[in-house]
């Protein structure tokens, strides 16, 4: 029984990381903005584990799990960042936070 | 066997993130990014990290996405409104977006020819002690370095949330 | 082929007997408090109340069944079939036993043995807190979503001292596969100390089965740290809105989360299913004693009735507990269900507990809990490792 081949995992990280960009571009709202980073990170980590099945080393694996806690940091201190802003301005619309005053 | 596992996660995987980027309400698209991260925590398991497929699921759905639905349930984020962008930008912008993809696409299938096909079981060095071996010698600074990060992040969003003392 | 049919068995026994379980643990806790505070509990459904769950189903299933106009359906139709499912999950990498031999066929009590077994429980446990934000967040209410965000809360502050005081042990056994764990409890020193991790050097494993305790209290939303859910407390909490068989999956969600920390405490820090003491020294005939007393108690008490029902509800009683101790005695039944004995009695030790402690301790206010969290328990955790750790490199 022949398994699947190693670029279908490449290209499913491919669609992934367009969907991300798709969201992050076409979106307004801060936090959906924000998951779509998420999403583009995802991907990553699924490549990189792909490769790491590729060449038999377990660095991808490491490399993903530096990501993740990164993303984990990142997401902590963005939400963080997002309260502030929904404090300061009442609005959750990236449009409308286009000036340094308020 | 192999292959109809991964056809039937990656096919949830994409059903979910279009979702993601689709859905009007925050909460709808928060609950599908938590879809595409566990069916990712499967497509992990078949590719041979096992450890790294049950951190997604305790780190990235676990508590990650749990904070991200706890700052919607807490900021009462309602569902967006129609979009004032502009058409030109969806209608040049999508076909662009796909092309992008394609390309990246191709150049996936020309790198790797004759990689060998993923089979479950055949990868056997993603178990945790393998990990924890690489990360405690090879990795060894990068690892501290991140905890310093990390107490660093908690020490941010505790500042940037608290409440002012006027 | 054989191996998907062993396993279709296996996993149809499993999933009957647990729901089954859950079901009668709700009956043994309303007795069990009942006793607690001197009244008999229920008593008039079937003898001594035991068709009383059964009842329970028929009214929950025939009440009516309202979808409130005013919630966000979807989050609130999926919230409890995501607690429900994730709690159901967990049982799937539990040991209940050693190698069972029937017909021919050996088999591990057990429906699969990840290696990243106990790092699959943590998984999705991390993932029951969805059922409870959603409940709160969907019924559209402030007092749910009240509820519901300090449950959430409440869970994730408590998943970090229980992992920190999973990890410990695991320093110890130096394998996440639940099976290993259980296996490297065996043996016993100076031939009839039982090496279980609570008792196994370098470091006894006390400070982290309590630590484990404690979180497992909290985890499950058990007294003392039930305020998010307890009916006289913000209007009971996230479930407020929900009725009859979506308001029964919470509580069935509830038990199932409780049982399976309870079996995590067994395989962790008690042996699994690991006899007390050597079966050369007649551990074999431990579960026919126990078995044999209570029918003679019951017996007794058939024949001094105190109350009216008690003549004939008792000596049946009576009859089958002193059947299953002569079963017990049958070499070939006693080496496949002995483990499973011990595995039993040792859970349900500490689900007694569970109940023994709602009967009997009051609630903690919802910041004296958050604090107890993070003030005392996660550096208690934190140290214990590090102790642990110690000990461990010094050791080896």
């Amino acid at each position: 029984m022949s398994g699947v081949p190693l670029s279908w995992y490449l290209i499913l990280s491919a669609v992934l990381f367009t969907l991300g960009v798709a969201g992050f571009l076409f979106r307004k709202n801060i936090i959906t903005l924000f998951m779509s980073i998420e999403l583009m990170l995802n991907a990553v980590n699924l490549s990189f584990i792909a490769f790491s099945y590729q060449l038999k080393q377990v660095n991808g694996h490491i490399f993903t799990f530096f990501v993740m806690v990164v993303a984990a940091a990142e997401a902590a201190v963005g939400l963080a960042i997002i309260l502030t802003v929904f404090k300061n301005r009442a609005t959750l619309n990236v449009d409308e936070v286009d000036s340094m005053k308020y | 066997m192999d292959v109809i596992l991964f056809l039937v996660f990656a096919t949830i995987a994409v059903v979910c993130a279009i979702s993601v980027v689709v859905q009007t309400h925050p909460i709808a698209s928060a609950l599908s990014l938590v879809g595409v991260m566990a069916s990712l925590a499967v497509l992990y398991l078949l590719l041979g990290a096992e450890f790294i497929a049950m951190a997604q699921v305790v780190v990235y759905a676990g508590a990650i996405m749990v904070l991200f639905v706890f700052v919607i349930m807490l900021l009462n984020a309602g569902a967006e409104s129609k979009s004032g962008r502009s058409l030109v930008a969806s209608w040049l912008g999508i076909p662009l977006i796909i092309v992008f993809l394609g390309l990246m696409s191709f150049f996936a299938q020309r790198w790797l020819p004759f990689a060998d096909p993923v089979r479950f079981g055949a990868f056997k060095g993603g178990s945790p002690r393998d990990i924890g071996r690489a990360l405690f010698t090879q990795y060894l600074l990068p690892f501290e370095v991140v905890s310093v990060l990390i107490l660093i992040a908690i020490l941010g969003a505790i500042v940037l949330a608290r409440k002012e003392l006027d | 082929m054989e191996f998907f049919v062993i396993s279709i068995i296996k996993a149809a026994v499993v999933a009957f007997v647990l729901l089954t379980t859950l079901a009668y643990l709700q009956w043994v806790e309303r007795k069990v408090i009942a006793h607690i505070q001197v009244r008999p509990g229920p008593y008039r459904v079937g003898p001594h109340g035991l068709l009383q769950p059964l009842a329970d189903v028929v009214k929950l299933i025939t009440k009516e069944d309202v979808l409130p106009p005013h919630v966000n359906k979807f989050a609130y139709l999926m919230a409890p079939f995501l607690s429900v499912t994730m709690a159901l999950i967990s049982i799937s990498v539990i040991p209940f036993g050693d190698q069972f031999q029937a017909f021919g066929y050996t088999t591990w009590m057990q429906l699969t043995d990840l290696n990243v077994g106990l790092l699959f429980i943590l998984a999705i446990s991390s993932m029951g807190v969805y059922g409870v934000a959603l409940a709160g967040w969907a019924s559209n209410n402030k007092y749910a979503l009240l509820g519901g965000l300090r449950s959430s809360a409440q869970m994730i502050s408590y998943e970090l001292p229980m992992s920190l005081a999973i990890a410990a042990p695991l320093l110890m056994a130096n394998t996440l596969s639940l099976r290993e764990i259980v296996q490297k409890q065996g043996g016993y020193a100076f031939g009839f100390l039982p090496q279980w991790n609570i008792f196994q050097g370098p470091m006894p494993q006390i400070f982290s089965f309590f630590i484990f305790i404690i979180a497992a209290f909290a985890e499950t939303n058990r007294v003392p740290f039930d305020l998010p859910e307890a009916e006289n407390e913000l209007v009971a909490g996230f479930h407020v809105e929900y009725s009859s068989m979506k308001f029964a999956s919470f509580f069935m969600a509830e038990y199932a989360n409780m049982v399976t920390v309870s079996s995590l405490a067994t395989i962790l820090f008690l042996g699994g299913w690991q006899p007390l003491f050597p079966v050369t020294l007649g551990s074999g005939l431990v579960a026919p004693a126990i078995f044999a007393f209570a029918g003679i108690v019951c017996w007794y008490h058939a024949l001094h009735p105190a109350r009216r029902g008690d003549r004939k509800s008792l000596p049946v009683f009576g009859t089958i507990f002193l059947l299953l101790g002569a079963v017990m005695l049958v070499p070939s039944v006693a080496a496949n269900f002995m483990p499973l004995f011990w595995f039993a009695g040792k859970a349900g030790f500490l689900l007694f507990v569970f109940m023994w402690i709602r009967g009997t301790l009051p609630r903690f206010r919802y910041d004296q809990l958050m604090s107890f969290a993070w003030k005392f328990l996660f550096p208690a955790a934190l140290l214990n490792l590090l102790l642990t750790a110690w000990l461990v490199a010094w050791v080896s």
